[in-house]
Order: C-alpha cells, then sequence, then structure tokens
C-alpha cells in the first residue's frame, strides 16, 4: 500500500496540480483572463441567490391554447360545410371542450359527416414523424349530432409548439432589455424558465414577458352610444373593450365596467395585425409626450392605406391584448405604411411597447407560476456570510486535526486543502452553480474530507496497539480503511445524486457540491495522502508511529 | 507533543447491554416525533404551500413590525406573518396562498410592494403558485424514498441483507426524529429541509456503514466471538473514529450556523440536530445493535473456526462488565 511507483506518483501530483489550476480563472480579474485560450476560460457561476437576480417560471395558459383552437376549429367546420353546400340545422358551436354542429338527417349526412371525418389529420412531429394519433375526435352523437373534439395528443403537441414559437419571441424581449446572460430554457411539455442575474427589480420583465402582445387595429362603432352598449346594447359585430387611462398599467381590464379606464365599442372585425409591422421604436410626439412610431410592411401598408382611405374622419382603436391603447380620428389617409400611436405613455412605457411590438406576439397568454427574486445586495451580503463561515469552519478543523494527530494531522489539512482546490477546479470545468447551500456543502465536505483521514489514522493507532511494527501498521491501516472509506461515501453520493436530479436552483447547488466534494474525497483519500504518508515513510523510516 | 485522545485507547463500553435502555428511549422519542408531527405538524414554507415570501429591509434602520402589520392588514390578502429576520431592520414577510390561480399571486405582491412603498427597500421575494407547490412537495417526497431505496439497493448489494434492513430502521429513525425536532422548533419546511433531511440520510448511513464494515470483518475473522461481543468490539473500535469525525462536522456546522447568515439557518440547525446528534446515536445505539434481532451471524456457530489470523484485540477484554457474556439476545 505504501509503495508507489515514480510515474504514479508523479501523474497523482499533476492531476491534483491541473485540477486546482482550473480554479484559476475565479482568483484573477476577468481583463486577464480574456487573453487565456478559450479551455482554460472556465469559472464557477454564482447562483442567483448569490450574485443577486430574478428566475421565473411561466406557464403557457392551457385554456388560451384551447381557445384559440376552439375558434379555429369552428371556423373550419364553417368553412367545410358551406364549401360543401350543406345546410345544418344547428350551427357549429362551442360546447366545453369540443365543437358541436346539429346536421339534418337527409341523404347528404353521410358526405357532411365524411368531409367532417377529413378535418381530422394525423399528427406528426419532428422526432418519430406520422404518430399514430390523430386531431380530432370525431363522434356521433345521434339525432344529427356532431361532435369534434381536439384529442389530447393534439392539445398536448400544440402546447409543445405554443413553447417552440414562445422561446424565441421571449429572449427577443429580453434581450431587448439588455440585460446580461439572460438564460430562457424550456422546462417540461409546457414551461419557459426566464433567469436573468443582476436584475434588481424584475417588475420590467415581468410586463415584458408576460404579455401576449397581441396587436390589433380596428374601427370604432360609433352607431350605438357607448353607455347603451355597456348596459347590454351590444351589435353581435362588436364588442365592448377599455381604453387604458395608464400605459403602465399591464393587466388587461374587465369590461363592461372597465375599472381604472373607460369603455369603448369596437368592431370584432380585425383591420390590421400586429403580425403586419416590421419594426418599432419609442419616441415622441409633436407635443413632446412618449410614443411609439411603427412601420408595416407590404401587405400592412396596404391594407392600411385602404382602411384609412376608406374610414377618413372616423376613430379607429389601437388595441393590445385586449385593451384600447388609443383610439385616435383617421385624419387623412396614410399610405406610408408607417404612423406613431399615441396614448397616455410614460418613456419607459412607451419603450416597452415598442420592444413587444418588435418581439411579435406570444402564440399565447404564458403566466408566471413561480417566481425568485434576490436584490444584489443580498447577493453581496451571503457571499460575504458564506465566505467567512467557511474561514471558520476551516480554521476550526484544521487546528482540531492539528492538536489531534500532529504531524498526520497537517498531512490531512494539506490532503484537506488539495481536496478544496480541487472541488473548485471540477466546478469551474463543469461551469457549475455556485449557490449558498453549496457553500454549505463546501464547508461540510471539509469536515467530511478529514474524516477519511480520522478513519485511516484510527485504523492505524489500532494496529499499533495489536503490536504491528510502525511501518506494517500503516500499511494495515490504509489498506483496511480504504474499503470503508469507499462504502460510507457512496451512500452519501447517492443521497447526493437524488438531490442534484429532483432538485431546483439552490439545492440542487447544494448537491454538486456535496457530490463532487465526496469524490475528491475519495481521490486524495486514495492518492494524495497515502502518497504524502509513502514519503514520510521513505525518508523517515519511523521506528513508531506518531499518532 | 502530547496529541489529544478523546476516546481513551482502551475503551469498552457495553453498547449492545445498553440497547435495553436505548431502544426504549427511541421508541418513546419516535412515538413523540410522531405524535408531534400531527399535533404540532410541520411549518410548511412556501415552497410546499404555495404562496409570496418578501424579505424588506427598513430604511430607517428600525423596522417598525405593528405599523406594517396593519399596513398589510388593510389590503385583505388573507393570513400573513411578519417575523423579524436577522437584524432589527429586517422583516420577512409571509403572505398565504391567494384564492383564485396563479395570476392572483402577482396581484399580491405588487398590492404589497405598493403598500410598504418608499419605506422598504425589498431585498428578494418568492412567489410560489399553487401547481408548483404541488409539484416540489411530490418531488421532495418522491426523491426521499427514492434515496432511501437507491442507498438500500446499494447496503444488500454489499453487504448482507440484515444490514440493509437494519440500516434502514435506523433511517426511518433518523428521519423521523428529525421530523419531530423541525416540528417543534417550527423551522420552515421548505426545500432546503428536504436537502438536510438527504444529507443527515448520507450521513447517517455513512456512519452505519463505517461500523458495519467493522463488524462485516470481524464476523470473518473471528467466527467464535459470541456476537454480543463481536458487536460490542466492533463499536468500541469505530468509537473513536465516529466522535473525533462528529466533532469536526459540527465544527464545519457550527461555523455555518453561527456566521452563515439567516438564508441557510434552518438548513444548518436541521442538519447540526439530524447528522451530529441523531445520526451518531443511531449509528452506534440503533443500527448496530439491532443486528442481534436482525440474526446477523447465527448460523456462524456451526461453522468451524478456520485460523484466527491475530489475537484477540484488546478492547474485547471487558473492563467494568462482562462484555463476553453472551446475551440471551445472541445466542437465540
Amino acid at each position: 500500500m505504501l509503495y508507489f511507483s515514480r510515474w504514479k506518483a508523479l501523474s497523482i501530483l499533476l492531476t491534483a496540480v491541473i485540477v486546482c489550476a482550473f480554479a484559476a480563472p475565479n482568483f484573477v480579474s476577468p481583463d486577464r483572463v480574456k487573453k487565456w485560450p478559450e479551455w482554460a476560460q472556465r469559472y464557477v457561476v454564482l447562483g442567483l441567490d448569490l450574485q443577486g437576480g430574478s428566475h421565473i417560471l411561466l406557464q403557457v395558459d392551457t385554456n388560451d391554447v384551447m381557445d384559440q383552437r376552439l375558434r379555429g376549429l369552428r371556423d373550419d367546420v364553417v368553412k367545410t360545410l358551406r364549401e360543401a353546400r350543406i345546410v345544418w340545422a344547428n350551427p357549429p358551436a362551442r360546447k366545453g371542450n369540443a365543437i358541436e354542429v346539429r346536421l339534418r338527417e337527409d341523404d347528404k349526412y353521410q358526405t357532411a359527416l365524411a368531409k367532417l371525418r377529413d378535418l381530422s389529420q394525423p399528427i406528426t412531429n419532428n422526432l418519430v414523424g406520422v404518430t399514430g394519433n390523430r386531431t380530432l375526435d370525431v363522434t356521433e352523437e345521434g339525432g344529427g349530432l356532431v361532435r369534434l373534439a381536439p384529442t389530447e395528443a393534439a392539445t398536448n403537441e400544440r402546447i409543445r409548439q405554443t413553447i417552440e414559437q414562445s422561446v424565441p419571441i421571449i429572449e427577443r424581449r429580453v434581450n431587448a432589455m439588455g440585460l446580461v446572460e439572460p438564460t430562457i430554457q424550456r422546462q417540461g411539455i409546457d414551461r419557459v424558465l426566464v433567469q436573468v442575474p443582476g436584475l434588481g427589480d424584475p417588475q420590467q420583465l415581468i410586463d415584458l414577458i408576460g404579455r401576449t402582445a397581441k396587436m390589433e387595429f380596428r374601427l370604432v362603432n360609433i352607431s350605438v352610444p357607448v353607455q347603451q352598449a355597456v348596459q347590454g346594447n351590444v351589435p353581435p359585430d362588436s364588442e365592448v373593450l377599455c381604453e387604458t387611462r395608464d400605459q403602465k398599467n399591464t393587466t388587461t381590464l374587465t369590461p363592461p365596467q372597465c375599472e381604472g379606464g373607460t369603455p369603448i365599442l369596437v368592431y370584432k372585425q380585425v383591420l390590421v395585425e400586429g403580425s403586419d409591422l416590421t419594426s418599432a421604436r419609442s419616441a415622441f410626439d409633436q407635443n413632446n409626450r412618449p410614443a411609439v412610431d411603427f412601420t408595416f410592411n407590404a401587405t400592412g401598408t396596404r391594407k392600411f392605406a385602404q382602411v384609412t382611405q376608406e374610414n377618413l374622419q372616423r376613430p379607429f382603436a389601437i388595441i393590445l391584448d385586449k385593451n384600447v391603447i388609443s383610439a385616435p380620428v383617421i385624419q387623412s389617409p396614410i399610405l406610408g405604411g408607417s404612423g406613431q400611436i399615441t396614448g397616455n405613455f410614460s418613456v419607459e412605457s412607451a419603450n416597452n411597447l415598442a420592444i413587444l411590438l418588435r418581439a411579435g406576439a406570444l402564440p399565447a397568454k404564458l403566466t408566471p407560476i413561480e417566481q425568485r427574486v434576490v436584490g444584489p445586495g443580498l447577493g453581496q451580503d451571503s457571499i460575504l456570510k458564506g465566505k467567512y463561515a467557511s474561514a471558520v469552519g476551516a480554521t476550526l478543523v484544521v487546528l482540531f486535526m492539528l492538536v489531534t494527530y500532529g504531524l498526520f494531522g497537517l498531512f490531512a489539512n494539506v490532503a484537506v486543502a488539495v481536496n478544496v482546490g480541487m472541488i473548485f477546479g471540477i466546478l469551474s470545468l463543469l461551469n457549475a452553480t455556485l449557490t449558498l447551500p453549496g457553500i454549505a456543502g463546501i464547508v461540510l465536505t471539509v469536515g467530511i474530507a478529514v474524516d477519511s483521514n480520522v478513519l485511516i489514522y484510527e485504523r492505524i493507532r489500532e494496529e499499533v496497539r495489536h503490536g504491528r511494527n510502525a511501518i506494517s501498521a500503516i500499511d494495515a491501516g490504509f489498506s483496511r480503511a480504504l474499503a470503508t472509506i469507499l462504502d460510507s461515501n457512496i451512500t452519501t453520493f447517492i443521497a447526493a445524486a437524488v438531490l442534484f436530479v429532483i432538485g431546483t436552483g439552490p439545492v440542487k447547488g447544494f448537491a454538486v457540491t456535496l457530490g463532487v466534494g465526496i469524490l475528491t474525497t475519495l481521490f486524495t483519500a486514495f492518492t494524495l495522502t497515502r502518497l504524502i504518508v509513502a514519503y514520510w515513510v521513505r525518508m523517515i523510516r519511523p521506528q513508531r508511529v506518531p499518532i | 507533543m502530547r496529541l489529544l485522545r478523546i476516546v481513551p485507547d482502551d475503551t469498552s463500553f457495553d453498547f449492545i447491554r445498553f440497547r435495553r435502555i436505548s431502544f426504549p428511549i427511541s421508541a418513546m422519542l419516535s412515538i413523540l416525533a410522531i405524535i408531534l408531527y400531527f399535533t404540532h405538524g410541520l411549518n410548511f414554507g412556501i415552497d410546499f404551500k404555495g404562496g409570496t415570501l418578501i424579505e424588506v429591509r427598513a430604511k430607517s434602520g428600525q423596522a417598525d413590525l405593528g405599523q406594517m402589520r396593519t399596513t398589510i392588514g388593510g389590503l385583505g390578502l388573507g393570513d400573513f406573518q411578519l417575523q423579524q429576520f436577522g437584524g432589527p431592520a429586517d422583516v420577512l414577510i409571509r403572505i398565504a396562498a391567494q384564492p383564485g390561480g396563479e395570476a392572483e399571486q402577482q396581484v399580491a405582491v405588487q398590492k404589497v410592494r405598493t403598500a410598504l412603498g418608499d419605506s422598504v427597500e425589498i431585498l428578494r421575494y418568492e412567489v410560489v403558485g399553487p401547481r408548483v407547490s404541488g409539484e416540489l412537495l411530490y418531488t421532495g417526497i418522491l426523491g426521499m424514498f427514492a434515496a432511501i431505496a437507491a442507498i438500500l439497493c446499494y447496503l444488500w448489494f454489499r453487504f448482507e441483507w440484515q444490514f440493509a434492513l437494519g440500516a434502514m430502521i435506523a433511517n426511518i429513525h433518523d428521519i423521523v426524529l428529525t421530523l419531530g425536532f423541525m416540528s417543534i422548533t417550527q423551522i420552515d419546511f421548505d426545500l432546503t429541509s428536504i436537502a438536510a433531511l438527504l444529507t443527515i440520510l448520507g450521513y447517517s448511513l455513512n456512519d452505519t456503514v463505517v461500523i458495519y464494515d467493522r463488524i462485516r470483518e470481524m464476523l470473518r475473522r473471528y467466527k467464535r466471538m459470541p456476537m454480543t461481543e463481536l458487536l460490542n468490539v466492533s463499536i468500541n473500535a469505530t468509537l473513536s473514529r465516529s466522535i473525533i469525525t462528529h466533532v469536526t462536522v459540527a465544527m464545519s456546522l457550527l461555523a455555518l450556523l453561527l456566521f452563515g447568515g439567516q438564508a441557510i439557518h434552518s438548513f444548518t440547525a436541521t442538519m447540526m440536530f439530524g447528522v451530529v446528534l441523531v445520526g451518531t446515536y443511531t449509528s452506534v445505539f440503533i443500527a448496530s445493535p439491532i443486528l442481534i434481532y436482525l440474526g446477523v451471524g447465527t448460523n456462524r456457530a456451526q461453522a468451524r473456526d478456520e485460523d484466527e489470523p491475530e489475537a484477540r484485540p484488546e478492547p474485547a477484554k471487558p473492563a467494568a462488565k462482562p462484555a463476553a457474556k453472551p446475551t440471551a439476545g445472541a445466542r437465540r
């Protein structure tokens, strides 16, 4: 156990030195590290709890996805039946999570049914191609009633697509805020996780990513006074929406009361959509109030020109997420495809709107379901406390080991120091995230790392008591203790692995340092401590063991 | 230089005999912990219950809890708690989950922020919706069981099944007592608590395995030694290590507990209790003695002594109480 070939000894030392060296970039100024080769530029990333920042988990509003799907499906049913010149007994309408249509049970019934069944398509996806599932369940309910319900597989596929489309849009919005290193990831089937380090107040971020930003231009219906409409006399082609007084308020106001806004009657028909915009930027109007300038693409320009020509002197509404931003009167035809939105904007809210319009609308509403925000001050505080606690803990352990084992205690302390260095090296290599519980994990590892030395030394003491001579006792102590060290550390490693799988954020950080700590502990116990003791034995040729 | 000997070399405490006292004590404590769990319950944090947590620092340097209570109480957000957190200026506000779904939670934060206005600085806040909290609780419990199962499989693989079973009983004992501790202190039970519990599990087993390893070694070497004596020798031989290791772990944890700040206070407190107090006690007084009841080494009586390689180790000679005298449990 105590013999090391020269090559073995060298490779052990080299491994330890190289792994420790990977921790170096954390202690050198970033400017200098930038000049190093790329493979060496690896850092321990500070978790959001240490550097401050926002963690926001968003989930697709499944109801919204379903609403859209059913609206589209109803239109499809209407179109299909009309094209086949089939007259229905009752028009298609939504019933629960399905569309129902009552057909006449005449000779065209079977044709109609066949056409409706054709609406159900096989689901394909990028991974497996045709999946064998279909998009719709078409069932006859008797009496000519046909029910078309989207299948679960189809709904899930749609939710998946919604998320897939949302991620780049959210990315564009977050990047437009000019934040440092945001991460935007899909989570599970229906979620997106947005993490932004160093952001003290995430309100703007939430305003930006929590909004669908679906923009529409529609005409205002002035044939019925708004007061009458609010009381329930709404023409079938129109609806009551709310005009917001304050653009900082981003929640959708609820008609017809419109608390915090004014009701306004608009046509349901959408004349031009936000997707026809090519650019938008914040600006100021002639009265020097914040506003948003926008430009349409070719389609949008043509549509907008036509609308403004046909509706001179009539008000039209600019609608964002069911709220009317403003409803100006068309003074002159706008042919150039660019215009300006004015409203009660602040500089910030005008800027936000411009960002939203540029990034595009989300395909469905996303709701924040989890938010964790740490201010930068608190993070700084936590780092200081973590450092201080680590220093105190390490000092106590080092002193205790010296008092208990003397020279061998010093060996143990060297091994622990290398151990901690290697933990940082590996964490840097992995670009792992260090959290406050993660620091606790390192401190705990210091406590545990000496355990392997304690096991070895106690075993040596025991072997000495059994009458072995020094060298034989040391040899036996190592060989017997190492099996125990392996067994006992694997149990803790299993616990750390489970934590890593189930944990998120800070807890995951703890699992990482704990797990890495166990690995480095095993390495130092099996190689480094042995190597040090072996060299000491070779140099001193001890007659008795000094522990 | 004389080195510190925490445990004298010739220690031979009769741990196995002590099981007559330690088992009833453990049973009573476990029952007490379970009763506590059902009467006091755990103080579930927002991770598992949903809701909002806001940590604020009063800009005046001295938080006026009474006034804050009135301010927030006026918002009509249902149950809420205020708690001094660390210094006199820092206050932790907990607001129960709002009825009406995910979006309502956001509204609640906004209301509190507006109400407190400029008098405070918001250090951090967390909002956990009902759906997420449900999932976190589920994965937490699942992870707990997965860890226990995985560790048991490993022990079963490395040792005999009796050892795995003994370790599991010790394990459950650890978790039950720690939960009792969390219930009596009403420490926040959140995601980090699950991490603490799993770590306690890992280290308690770490300890148990060290003793079991020695028992296994002894079983192979001394085929005629009575079980009680064998267990006693094994525990005594590893006692020094158990205590030294726990002193070092306790030192690390103590440093974290005293200087690590409020954010990990409940985490380290739980770990201190679980790893240092319960874990050590369990490995020595529960996990090892229980092997007698599980029938480890019962078929050794017939086995011939191959060759005892060395003289019996010194600690086997009982100092005061006759550890060598086999007890009823060992003879069967």
